[in-house]
């Protein structure tokens, strides 16, 4: 849009510019930093993107237009992996095919999550930003929230185990307190013990982006809400919610995306008895089938891309930025 | 909503932070439509007033009367009161219209009446064509007639109004100033609005109150002020008089009404003998700054004719006075 806008004021700005250059016979300065070192300070985080990223990427989605059998993988552009990765999902039959299954359930768990991790997130953000008062206090909470960080992903979730297992913790006290008879089996390696685990890991991506967008609120406009007679609750839905949605979106943008390609959380919490895309990717490469494996990625890929653009459509994000 | 402009009377108003004392019994009484300035240095607790005027500030000790209710314990929207910040707090996210009709909102007024009353009171304050802007895309004096008609449009009985004009340039502030005292003579109710410059107070005020380390020095109409300061403090921060002490006793000078005498020879002892430090040309007037001989500094402003006629530099002997009926005594 911006883009459109300016390009016609540059179009004619630019000869302008060359005549008087061209007048005074030479190019003039605009700065005293040569202008490769901007370049090669972007070079580094440029090239690992590349390398890493955008190869691989490329790589991926030819891969996903191969041939493979049982034995051997033949470049080629076949859609067959397309269809396999959609078999029997558009043929009408009442029962949901495997792929659409899949993604069902992973969306359960991806709504599930978003809405606990946005709750509780919101709130912490909004205690450390509102009612803590001094920023030493602040910065000690936060960094208390971020705690779990300091322990690798897998370790965080094995700790689990001894808490929620047939004979944890939990269980154990709760048998004993003589409150149930026999220890609760959905503890553990369940669809809740896999929303728990999630909530667990990512409420942190919520509460920073939030938390950023809360500080940066004037408290002065609280103070005029007030002064208008709104309530705590309509300075809350009126001037607080409206006025950190771009930091709802952030978050929102992380934790949507890391559960849609999540499957170790999902694999460990669910004891490997829960499909996920990842799951079945990874399920293909052991076996081998690169170009299916590629094409699930592929289709993975446009889902979550899919996702984050529905949802810069509600927030424009530039805007508030 | 009432809409008829009311008495306000703080009654040993005080605001205690810990041990330090913002605001000590301050006791003052505002008659309805009166144009009001807290005038003070920083940290003077002007804002604190005013603050607990409006209901942001939780009164320590004492009443805050608006017409007959004590209102101490009411919040804003209750007391009859309106603020309109330093830097005017537009809600970022709405339009001019929906700002002006916040409060409207909050009350629960339906959409139509309440847009339409916002509507009115921006045409009140000139700005009718704006509706649809957003704050970030208008003026400073804009935004400024914004805030002001979205703190009118509860028709409060007191508007508050904390450094107004500080966030503007100067010429827009000069012109702004005019604007806010005709708005307080059309609506007929009371302006009380905290400034720390004595020149916007005496401009606008129909009544000044000065303050200083949470204590109220003096009150009274800006010529009361001005002519008849009365402590040393008062006359020192209203700026154009000299405090000079004589035989125990302090008096207030204006600036204006000291007379050089003309140069003389240094044999001369007079305790009226001065030695000019800086002279500094303002235009219409001329200030020349001298150092008495027992140490006092002084200052006079001479009308730059009256300095031609004998005109002093840097380093000059002079000899200075005043008529007796132009000093004034002050109680401390």
């Amino acid at each position: 849009m911006t883009k459109t806008l300016e390009a016609p004021a540059d179009a004619g700005a630019a000869p302008q510019d060359k005549r008087r250059d061209a007048a005074a016979g030479r190019v003039r300065r605009t700065s005293w930093t040569p202008r490769w070192v901007a370049y090669a300070q972007a070079a580094p985080m440029a090239l690992v993107f590349l390398l890493f990223f955008v190869l691989p990427l490329v790589a991926t989605f030819i891969v996903s237009f191969w041939n493979y059998t049982e034995y051997s993988i033949e470049p080629a552009f076949v859609t067959t992996n397309y269809t396999d990765v959609f078999y029997g999902c558009f043929s009408g039959g009442s029962a949901l095919c495997t792929t659409f299954a899949t993604y069902l359930s992973t969306l359960k768990f991806v709504a599930i999550v978003w809405a606990a991790t946005l709750g509780i997130g919101f709130t912490v953000a909004y205690f450390l930003a509102f009612h803590v008062r001094t920023l030493p206090m602040q910065i000690t909470l936060f960094m208390i929230c971020t705690i779990p960080f300091w322990t690798s992903n897998v370790i965080r979730m094995i700790s689990w185990i001894p808490l929620l297992g047939r004979n944890g913790l939990v269980n154990e006290t709760l048998v004993s307190a003589g409150l149930i008879d026999t220890p609760i089996e959905w503890l553990l390696y369940s669809d809740f013990a896999v929303a728990l685990a999630l909530i667990h890991l990512y409420t942190l991506f919520m509460v920073v982006p939030i938390f950023n967008s809360m500080m940066r609120i004037d408290r002065s406009l609280i103070e005029a809400a007030y002064d208008g007679g709104a309530s705590g609750f309509q300075t809350l839905t009126n001037v607080i919610i409206p006025l950190v949605k771009p930091g709802i979106l952030i978050g929102s943008i992380f934790v949507v995306t890391i559960v849609t390609g999540d499957y170790l959380t999902i694999g460990i919490m669910g004891g490997q008895q829960i499909a996920s895309v990842g799951k079945v990717i990874q399920t293909q490469i052991n076996f081998l089938q690169f170009p299916i494996a590629a094409a699930n990625a592929i289709v993975l890929l446009a889902v979550v891309l899919l996702t984050i653009w529905g949802m810069l459509r509600l927030v424009d994000i530039r805007k508030e930025l | 909503m009432q809409s008829l402009a009311a008495d306000l009377e703080l009654a040993a108003v005080t605001k205690a932070y810990g041990d330090t004392t913002a605001v000590d019994r301050v006791s003052l009484k505002i008659p309805a439509g009166t144009y009001c300035c807290l005038l003070g240095p920083s940290g003077c607790g002007k804002s604190s007033t005013l603050r607990m005027i409006a209901g942001h500030e939780f009164i320590s000790d004492g009443d805050v009367m608006i017409g007959n209710t004590i209102v101490n314990d009411l919040p804003p929207a209750k007391r009859g009161t309106a603020m309109m910040f330093q830097n005017y707090a537009l809600f970022p996210h709405l339009s001019v219209r929906e700002n002006v009709a916040f409060s409207l909102k909050m009350a629960g007024t339906p959409k139509a009446e309440r847009l339409s009353r916002a509507e009115e009171m921006l045409s009140l304050v000139d700005m009718g064509r704006y509706g649809d802007r957003l704050p970030a895309q208008l003026s400073g004096g804009q935004q400024q007639r914004v805030a002001l008609a979205r703190a009118l449009v509860t028709n409060p009985t007191v508007l508050l109004l904390d450094e107004p004009l500080s966030a503007l340039d100067p010429f827009l502030r000069i012109r702004m100033r005019a604007e806010l005292k005709r708005y307080q003579r059309d609506f007929g109710i009371s302006f009380i609005h905290v400034t720390h410059s004595q020149e916007e107070a005496m401009a606008l005020a129909d009544m000044v109150v000065v303050m200083n380390d949470g204590r109220i020095e003096q009150v009274g109409s800006p010529r009361e002020i001005f002519n008849q300061p009365k402590t040393r403090f008062v006359a020192q921060f209203m700026g154009g008089h000299n405090v000079v002490s004589d035989a125990g006793r302090a008096y207030a000078v204006r600036a204006d009404k000291v007379r050089l005498l003309g140069t003389v020879s240094s044999d001369e002892t007079s305790s009226q003998r001065a030695t000019v430090t800086d002279v500094e040309y303002q235009g219409m007037t001329v200030h020349v700054a001298m150092r008495r001989s027992d140490g006092t500094d002084l200052l006079a402003t001479l009308a730059e004719h009256e300095f031609d006629r004998a005109p002093v530099s840097v380093g000059d002997e002079v000899q200075v006075g005043w008529h007796a009926s132009d000093r004034h005594e002050l109680a401390a």
